[in-house]
């Protein structure tokens, strides 16, 4: 019979290139942290909170059971070894909290088809064909090889994972484990889950206006400032626009609604979720400002290499 | 020489390699992409890259950058083909010298995959039935969770 199965929920990063804790954004109506508790304890005996010790009293995370990192710096390993010491018996289903699109199912597709004869059963990554540590099981077994990974100085989950040949699974859904790491991705997850999360969307730019667009209070699409702004093509929408670029007048107050404006002229068949948002040759947000004579590229899934 | 450049024109990996030699350096790692004559099970008979190129441009040089300064090797290049390609031909070439050689692969391996991931680069496929594709982009047209 397999161990019984322990929820974790990481949680202890730095969220540097957010500048805002992750765990604390929105896009499901509670916190990202909240979330993934929740999910996990649909599938698990018992769930808990990877902490760093500086984090156990922080307002959000008091509030859950807690298992506090005992080689902080480390990173995310941290909590994974934390947890094996601290349920030997246990195996634990790690489930990073920056990963919006995680469902039901695909936590029930992993256990399925865990096999507790290996130290961990993992996803490949849709990205890289990789295990992806943060979205896995790891059994009561990794203990020894997670204390002597750290031991031997490494803290990459992922190179143990390839190493110790953990049992790998083809993702059912392969945007599932897509993490969201900058304002800018929190800004496209957002559009892709749905209006929900804009209340709590971090300001997109220092110095740009707050984003009134989404409000209710916002002027509807006919009183809004007419402007102009250029749209360049490339590949697949360059061949269904049927131009490399174009200039026109719009009321479209962000990208999105610019690209939903641009479906009704041309044959997009990309989802706003597949693609990414350029504004003057720069990664943009799709709910930036769009200002008069701004060039706006939307960038379908790239292929380089 | 740029840190990231996209050249029109067939890739010259021994001119690349000479700005990367530094006499600190014990060794030099590159990557060679080639155009291969498959994928996912057709023939491929040749292959055109398209580049946003401002922006290609500004985001490769920032991963070679973060190369650098993450596996603190002592130089880094990467050029990537644009325009039409034959089987055979290079698409992108990367290049690191370092100090010891561990870091000159991890650099090396870290900026293929980033540039794979990240430039805006896109690749149409023509095969062998007279058909062609956007390589990612042709078969996710009813995708989109939301």
């Amino acid at each position: 019979m397999s161990p019984a199965l322990f929820g974790l929920v990481l949680a202890g990063g730095a969220s540097t290139r957010m500048q805002r804790d992750k765990a604390t954004l929105q896009y499901h109506g509670k916190s990202q942290l909240e979330w993934a508790f929740d999910l996990l304890s649909e599938v698990c005996a018992a769930t808990f909170v990877s902490v760093r010790p500086e984090q156990r009293d922080e307002p959000l995370r008091a509030r859950f059971p807690q298992i506090v990192d005992r080689q902080p710096g480390a990173g995310p390993i941290a909590g994974i070894s934390a947890a094996l010491q601290e349920h030997p018996r246990a195996a634990w289903l790690v489930v990073a909290c920056d990963l919006p699109f995680l469902t039901s199912h695909v936590l029930q597709h992993l256990i399925a088809h865990r096999d507790p004869q290996r130290i961990a059963t993992a996803y490949r990554s849709a990205h890289d064909g990789l295990p992806e540590p943060l979205c896995a099981i790891w059994e009561p077994s990794a203990r020894e090889a997670v204390l002597a990974h750290l031991a031997a100085g490494k803290q990459c989950p992922r190179k143990l994972l390839i190493a110790s040949e953990a049992r790998l699974l083809d993702l059912p859904d392969p945007r599932a484990l897509d993490n969201i790491n900058t304002v800018e991705e929190f800004g496209a997850a957002s559009t892709a889950l749905g209006a929900g999360a804009n209340d709590q969307a971090p300001s997109s730019n220092a110095g740009k206006e707050a984003d009134e667009s989404s409000s209710a209070a916002a002027p509807s699409r006919d009183q809004r400032p007419v402007k102009t702004v250029r749209v360049q093509y490339f590949a697949i929408l360059r061949e269904q626009a049927g131009c490399s670029e174009e200039t026109l007048d719009t009321a479209a107050g962000t990208p999105a609604e610019l690209y939903e404006e641009l479906r009704s002229r041309h044959p997009f068949k990309l989802a706003p979720t597949q693609l990414k948002v350029a504004l003057n040759s720069e990664f943009s947000d799709w709910r930036a400002n769009l200002r008069h004579g701004d060039t706006i590229v939307f960038i379908p899934p790239v292929a380089g290499g | 020489m740029k840190a990231f450049s996209f050249s029109k024109t067939a890739l010259a990996p021994a001119t690349y390699r000479a700005p990367l030699e530094d006499s600190a350096a014990g060794g030099y790692a590159s990557f060679e992409g080639w155009v291969r004559n498959h994928n996912e099970g057709r023939t491929v008979k040749r292959l055109e890259y398209e580049a946003f190129e401002a922006l290609a441009e500004k985001e490769g040089e920032r991963i070679v950058a973060e190369a650098i300064r993450r596996f603190d090797v002592l130089r880094a290049a990467c050029v990537h083909r644009i325009g039409s390609l034959e089987i055979g031909d290079l698409a992108v070439w990367v290049g690191v010298s370092s100090r010891h050689r561990a870091e000159a692969f991890a650099a090396c391996r870290y900026i293929i995959d980033e540039v794979k991931h990240r430039l805006p680069i896109w690749k149409k496929e023509h095969y062998e039935d007279g058909d062609s594709g956007w390589v990612n982009c042709e078969r996710c047209g009813q995708g989109g969770s939301g």
